[in-house]
């Protein structure tokens, strides 16, 4: 696939080193020895069409829709051959469905040109000879010093060549890349760290050699040869060096970097995905409609070939007098007869493929997905964030989802910390108003007296405030980083101006919390870090970090004080702390600790150790060897940090709270009422889940919570799944809830796949824990290709969520402070987990009844429109003669019904939005496709046929047979039948879809009246010329002479009632006997 | 679509509460339930009803002769005659007796009427050319001769109906009266007036401008002699030609001869009862498609000849329309006037 694209955007030609050679500002060696390569420039390019390439491209992406290809072919053939019709009636509708598709898609390329403009003329300032120079992003070139200042995103991926800090560091951050918000810090080499000022870079000689571009976001390989005084100095390049596109610079004045992949061999740009093309169950049906369709127009022809050669048998009906055939027609051979007689018949019949389906169904998606948008009640004020469309082709998807997996963090909570309380050695402890509160004891001091903490509380908050990797952003924008006196901004709590950076919003929550409390946490650069308790500011040397991972579930940090002891403080979950503490209230904390899990907050436990200096030396020891060990780091690391991580002190445990959105509860019980299974994955470990669970009502008291945790083994976990689907059988009455952790899961899912199906589907809430995100990915999966294809929606917040997201039908992102990974790979993204009822039970009701009628509708009024054109071929011997004229069948769909149905498909509206929230149970009425069932398919096929029939055997009977219709005696021919067949139909199918609307806005009034007086103005019209070009003038006064037959307007009432008049009483009597919940609802007070 | 401009502030992005975007636009909600509906029903039957029984009189006023002579009379001759394709150029003149019982009052239309005579073949119409009626100038004719020169072109005017007839009232007292049929008016005005045109040049007659031009290939006479009697009705507006060139829509169809000329006794009311005869001048040939001929004399009424299609029709559907409406008034009795199902 990489390569793929790299080979298709022109600039991985197959024989090209490995390496790319980058001369730093461009200064090439003068000596001989250098290849010139070739580099992308810095444009960015999302647009897919440039003005010259755009109509044969966009002709050529058309014509592959196997629909519009149909089209070609049957207009090429009424080139060829002699055929009924001519090219103009299926050429024109053709241009005319291409033509409004290309527009389309003109524009949303416009609007990609617009945005890529935008990103390629940003200014950006490059390093030429010898100065600053302002320039366009699109003129970076590879080997250009490009100077990035504060909070500026990179323009290109550069090497970083140095920062205004003396070591040559900057910290960036990636939030628009994988959505990580926590600062990271990216080195220079120490030759080219020194080269702080242009002047310096100007002297600066140096290659950069590196690997071709490729999509790893975490990976690069690379060397700096810098030439220091006649010699060469080597030194590698990694990740670490590399500041990626779209990053963006913080906490760091100003950095200085060679441009190494530029546009669009950028890593961004690598990963700029082809959005998946999902295609929603609406399209799926209406192609299988479309095959069907095909079918029909075969047989069609296909009889009625067989049927003329079998009535011209006989020589009298083959070639009467009157109707000779030329010498040419005579001499050609039967097999040719026979195969144009068949393609004149498949011209004839084509109107059958609703041609303008395609192009009414990409109009209604693309200018109904704005009301999304638009929606008030999907604006979030508090983040100013409206609800986003990404994709419109699922709207009507919204309106059949069956099953809903949702994130928890930060999608049905607010990813918003907050400290609420601790333990501390024993003690509950509360935050009210920024101090900390024991329990049992009300905050009735006044707010003037001083804390009072004792030492034990203070060691807690200390630990709490220096054990973490949380980074300081500095929000003033000269703040002296570098030097001078890092104090003088942060005295007397000025400190508002630093500003938290954290992967873990669970640290950055503690921190702040000790921060309000007293204990700040000021500066860490480098190897110390300073906090401030009380005022009075104590410096840490920051002397190993054992990272968190999710194996031991616990970090630690071990410092030197300032009075020159070294102690290790540890943070993690209980689980994984508590075994190895040996000292401090272990039982009350623990008491505690459950407490806390109950009330649904996320908890860690803090204990430390103090070192005596053999101790430390030993540590030290360990850990030093087991990091530059060169075999086997990983295991020697987990070792080491095991054995320092032991003989802990308990100190404490803290309880932060994740708040529960708003309304969270509504909405899942609202999706539940709906018929809507919803599923929590989180990676969140069990205690927590299930209290956050059965916060937001995914879980009930009154649920029979199913257990399958912490499987070892296969047999074990199958023996699980059994003892459960039994339970599930016995009692049956309560409804069950299902808890799985991940390592269960996937031994579930490895062997018992079955079986776990079974034991989910008979459980109203689920609920996984401790899950990965490909994990994620994988339920959803296994759900869509369950036998019973039930469609999913993947709803989350994070980069974590992505797959899922991407693997769902439809998947929502949550605008949240994760970054916007998850928007942007999402199909739909709105700002609160609250707004997926609306969206869900309203928009997505809307859409899917407004889509399913319109196709629906759109395979009827096509039989309508050519059955009568079939019934004649039986007067006419089959000779292919046209009922209605070109011009009529040219503009039966493009003119006289298209817009109706394009204005129901926007605004129709069976039911009021509120009653549709209120009643979340009318969702089911539509659920499982049922509005394009097979059956209601044929229902509307078989109608279109009838209709047909009643126009055509109507107008026979009125005018078959030899009487005048008008006053004066005077006849009327082929053309009138023709005429009136299609004005009846015209009326019927105009007054069909006016059944069918419930919802009249002036617009349907308009279109709906609208149409059909087009139709006889139009008509008037045409008729009331003669044409100059036209070969004959068949219409010429025929829809006037027609209109002024009495018997023409008694016919007319008389076969549209007959028509629409069962379909009435149909709906009256379905209405009264067996209405449906949407029915129901209707009688409902309006508002 | 969206205003962007003159909104900045906290809530920037915010959509606009217009009664189009929150989709609240005022509207008629319209439910098809019995009591909506019901009113209409009845209204709708007794509508139906009334037009189809003032239909249904109308219709019944309304007389119709047909007459097929094909091989009646002494028309059998010229039939076999006929059969031959040696004998086209031979003329042959037949006579059908009939009697009409009952006088056909007000104006009579004589109509000829072909079966099985399919003038709705794609070929036969595709080779046409409305293009040489209109044509304005002799030179413009020469020009399309190139093409096709024998003015009018094509198998529908070289297939014309060339049978004339002529009708004789014998009274019961008296001497037999020829009945005087006009043969004026037979044609849409449109199609006589602007759609079919003569080449024009001021100062040659009809006959200088279709010079060197072929008559096409079955007819007796060329275009601008085909009628004798007046030469205004000669060239392409020749009113036989007209009605003609308008083909029918199905196999069996009539077309409009002439009218009866109510200026003279005994035929100011009409065709009086009694015997007549028609002579026919028997030329076009049918049993090649084992065709049918006929004469139709019929009254009509404002809205057309004697169709009892419409009136059948109102009277079905207005009775179809009351018997649910009958059903549907039981069944709202029964189930609770308000729709008690629909409350649950």
């Amino acid at each position: 696939m990489l390569r793929w694209i790299r080979q298709q955007l022109g600039f991985d030609p197959p024989h090209q080193s490995d390496t790319r050679t980058v001369y730093v500002a461009n200064r090439f060696p003068e000596h001989g020895h250098y290849i010139p390569q070739r580099f992308a420039d810095n444009r960015i390019i999302s647009s897919k069409y440039t003005i010259w390439n755009f109509v044969p491209k966009n002709l050529f992406e058309q014509f592959r829709r196997i629909a519009n290809f149909y089209f070609l072919v049957i207009f090429l053939v009424q080139l060829m051959i002699d055929t009924p019709t001519s090219p103009v009636t299926s050429g024109l509708p053709l241009f005319f469905v291409i033509t409004v598709t290309a527009i389309k898609q003109g524009y949303e390329d416009w609007l990609r040109h617009k945005a890529d403009n935008e990103v390629n003329g940003a200014p950006v300032f490059v390093v030429r000879s010898g100065s600053l120079v302002q320039t366009r992003s699109k003129n970076i070139r590879v080997g250009d010093i490009v100077r990035v200042a504060k909070d500026e995103t990179f323009p290109a991926d550069l090497a970083l060549l140095s920062s205004d800090r003396g070591d040559g560091t900057c910290h960036i951050t990636t939030a628009s890349l994988d959505g990580e918000t926590n600062l990271k810090t990216h080195y220079s080499v120490a030759e080219t760290a020194v080269c702080q000022s242009v002047s310096q870079l100007e002297s600066l000689q140096a290659v950069v050699e590196c690997q071709q571009p490729e999509a790893d976001l975490y990976r690069f390989v690379g060397r700096i040869t810098v030439t220091q005084h006649g010699e060469e100095i080597v030194r590698p390049l990694g990740p670490e060096n590399l500041l990626l596109r779209g990053a963006r610079l913080k906490n760091t004045k100003e950095i200085f970097g060679v441009a190494v992949y530029t546009g669009m061999e950028s890593k961004m740009a690598l990963n700029y995905k082809c959005k998946s093309q999902k295609r929603s169950a609406v399209e799926k049906s209406m192609n299988t409609f479309l095959i069907i369709y095909l079918g029909i127009l075969l047989f069609e022809a296909v009889l009625s070939t067989i049927l003329k050669y079998a009535w011209q048998a006989e020589d009298k009906w083959d070639e009467p007098f009157y109707n000779q055939k030329t010498e040419q027609e005579r001499n050609s051979s039967p097999i040719l007869k026979f195969i144009s007689d068949f393609l004149a018949f498949l011209v004839l019949y084509n109107f059958i493929i609703p041609i303008s389906l395609y192009v009414t169904v990409e109009m209604q998606k693309f200018l109904g997905s704005f009301f999304i948008g638009w929606d008030l009640d999907l604006y979030h004020e508090e983040s100013d964030q409206k609800a986003q469309v990404n994709t419109s082709d699922l709207n009507e998807e919204l309106g059949q989802v069956e099953y809903v997996f949702t994130d928890k963090t930060g999608t049905l909570t607010e990813n918003e910390m907050h400290f609420r309380e601790c333990s501390i050695n024993g003690t509950k402890y509360r935050e009210v108003n920024g101090k900390l509160v024991p329990e049992g004891m009300t905050d009735d001091t006044p707010d003037g007296s001083t804390p009072h903490l004792i030492g034990e509380e203070l060691l807690f908050l200390k630990a709490v405030s220096l054990c973490h990797t949380v980074q300081i952003s500095y929000d003033q924008p000269d703040c002296p980083v570098g030097g001078g006196d890092p104090f003088s901004h942060a005295n007397g709590f000025s400190s508002n101006h630093m500003e938290y950076y954290a992967s873990s919003p669970d640290e950055k929550a503690l921190v702040e919390a000790t921060k309000r409390i007293g204990v700040t946490f000021t500066r860490s650069s480098g190897d110390t870090m300073e906090i401030k308790t009380f005022g009075k500011s104590e410096k840490y040397k920051l002397l190993h970090v054992l990272e968190f991972d999710s194996d031991r579930r616990r970090m630690s940090v071990i410092l030197q004080t300032p009075s020159g002891g070294q102690v290790l403080f540890s943070k993690g979950a209980e689980s994984a702390i508590l075994p190895f503490t040996t000292s401090g209230e272990i039982e009350k904390t623990r008491l505690h600790v459950d407490e806390f899990a109950l009330k649904g907050l996320r908890t860690l436990v803090v204990a430390c150790r103090h070192f005596s200096p053999e101790e430390y030396i030993d540590v030290d020891r360990h850990l030093n060897a087991a990091r530059t060990a060169l075999q086997q780091r990983e295991e020697r690391l987990q070792e080491a940090f095991s054995y320092i991580e032991r003989d802990l002190h308990l100190l404490g445990a803290t309880g932060v709270e994740d708040k529960l959105q708003d309304k969270v509860q509504e909405t899942i019980e609202a999706l539940r009422l709906a018929g809507i299974k919803v599923w929590v994955l989180t990676g969140d470990k069990h205690e927590t889940a299930v209290s956050v669970s059965l916060s937001c009502g995914h879980f009930h008291r009154t649920m029979n919570i199913l257990e399958l945790l912490q499987q070892r083994s296969d047999n074990e976990c199958a023996e699980q799944l059994r003892r459960l689907a039994r339970r599930i059988k016995e009692d049956h009455v309560i409804q069950h809830g299902l808890v799985v952790d991940g390592a269960s899961l996937s031994l579930a899912l490895r062997e018992h796949e079955k079986l776990f199906m079974e034991v989910c589907k008979n459980c109203s809430a689920v609920l996984c824990c401790r899950m990965a995100p490909l994990q994620k990915a994988k339920v959803v999966r296994l759900f869509k290709t369950s036998p019973e294809k039930p469609i999913t929606l993947a709803i989350g917040d994070g980069a974590n969520d992505v797959s899922m997201i991407q693997e769902a039908h439809v998947g929502i992102g949550i605008m949240g402070k994760e970054g916007r990974q998850a928007v942007r790979n999402s199909d739909y993204a709105i700002a609160r987990f609250k707004f997926l009822a609306k969206l869900l039970l309203v928009h997505g009701h809307f859409y899917y009844i407004r889509i399913a009628t319109l196709v629906q509708y759109f395979f009827y009024k096509n039989v309508c429109f050519i059955t009568p054109q079939f019934l004649y071929q039986f007067f006419c011997l089959f000779s292919q003669q046209t009922l209605y004229d070109s011009v009529y069948l040219t503009l039966y769909n493009i003119c006289f019904t298209s817009l109706p149905i394009l204005v129901y498909s926007l605004f129709e509206q069976l039911v009021h939005p509120h009653v549709l929230q209120n009643k979340p149970g009318l969702y089911r009425d539509i659920s499982k496709n049922s509005l394009l069932s097979f059956r209601t398919f044929l229902y509307w096929t078989l109608l279109g046929f009838c209709h047909a029939f009643i126009f055509f055997f109507g107008s026979y009977i009125l005018m078959g047979e030899d009487t005048t219709l008008m006053g004066n005696g005077q006849m009327f021919g082929n053309w009138t039948f023709g005429t009136l067949v299609f004005t009846v139909m015209v009326i019927t199918v105009t007054l069909k879809l006016a059944l069918e609307t419930h919802f009249w806005t002036w617009m349907n009034h308009f279109v709906t009246w609208g149409s059909i007086a087009f139709y006889f103005i139009f008509s008037l019209f045409y008729g009331g010329i003669i044409w100059p070009f036209l070969h004959t003038q068949d219409m010429y006064f025929v829809f006037v002479h027609l209109l002024s037959s009495g018997s023409a307007w008694f016919a007319i009432i008389i076969i549209v009632i007959t028509c629409l008049f069962p379909d009435v009483v149909k709906k009256i009597f379905y209405r009264h006997l067996q209405p449906t919940g949407t029915q129901k609802s209707q009688h409902g007070p309006p508002s | 679509m969206g205003k962007v401009k003159g909104k900045s502030g906290p809530l920037a992005r915010r959509p606009d509460n217009s009664a189009f975007k929150q989709q609240r636009l005022p509207a008629w909600s319209p439910m098809l339930t019995a009591n909506t509906v019901l009113p209409f029903f009845y209204l709708m039957a007794l509508i139906c009803m009334l037009l189809g029984v003032w239909l249904l009189l109308t219709v019944q006023s309304t007389q119709e002769i047909k007459l097929d002579y094909t091989e009646a009379g002494t028309c059998d001759v010229c039939f076999e005659k006929r059969k031959n394709v040696s004998n086209a150029a031979q003329t042959c003149t037949c006579t059908v007796v009939f009697s009409i019982k009952k006088a056909l009052k007000g104006d009579v239309f004589f109509y000829y009427g072909l079966q099985n005579f399919h003038q709705n073949l794609r070929r036969y119409m595709d080779s046409r050319d409305d293009g040489q009626m209109v044509v304005h100038t002799a030179s413009h004719l020469r020009k399309t001769q190139m093409v096709s020169p024998l003015p009018p072109c094509g198998a529908v005017a070289n297939s014309i109906f060339n049978d004339s007839f002529t009708l004789t009232y014998h009274g019961s007292s008296g001497p037999s009266i020829p009945v005087p049929l006009l043969r004026k008016g037979i044609t849409w005005y449109t199609d006589k007036n602007v759609k079919y045109r003569n080449p024009k040049n001021d100062n040659m007659t009809l006959a200088q401008v279709f010079e060197g031009t072929a008559r096409p290939l079955y007819w007796q006479k060329p275009v601008y002699e085909l009628d004798p009697l007046d030469p205004t009705n000669n060239g392409f507006i020749n009113d036989d030609l007209i009605v003609w060139m308008r083909e029918a829509a199905f196999p069996n169809f009539k077309k409009l001869y002439g009218v009866l000329y109510r200026d003279s006794q005994p035929f100011t009311k009409g065709l009086p009862a009694g015997n007549y005869t028609i002579n026919i001048s028997y030329n076009f040939p049918v049993q090649y498609f084992r065709g049918r001929k006929e004469v139709v004399l019929t009254t009509l009424t404002w809205f057309g000849g004697q169709n009892h299609f419409l009136p059948v029709a109102y009277l079905v559907t207005s009775c179809l329309i009351l018997l649910v409406a009958i059903l549907l008034t039981v069944a709202w009795w029964k189930f609770g006037k308000n729709g008690k199902r629909m409350e649950e």
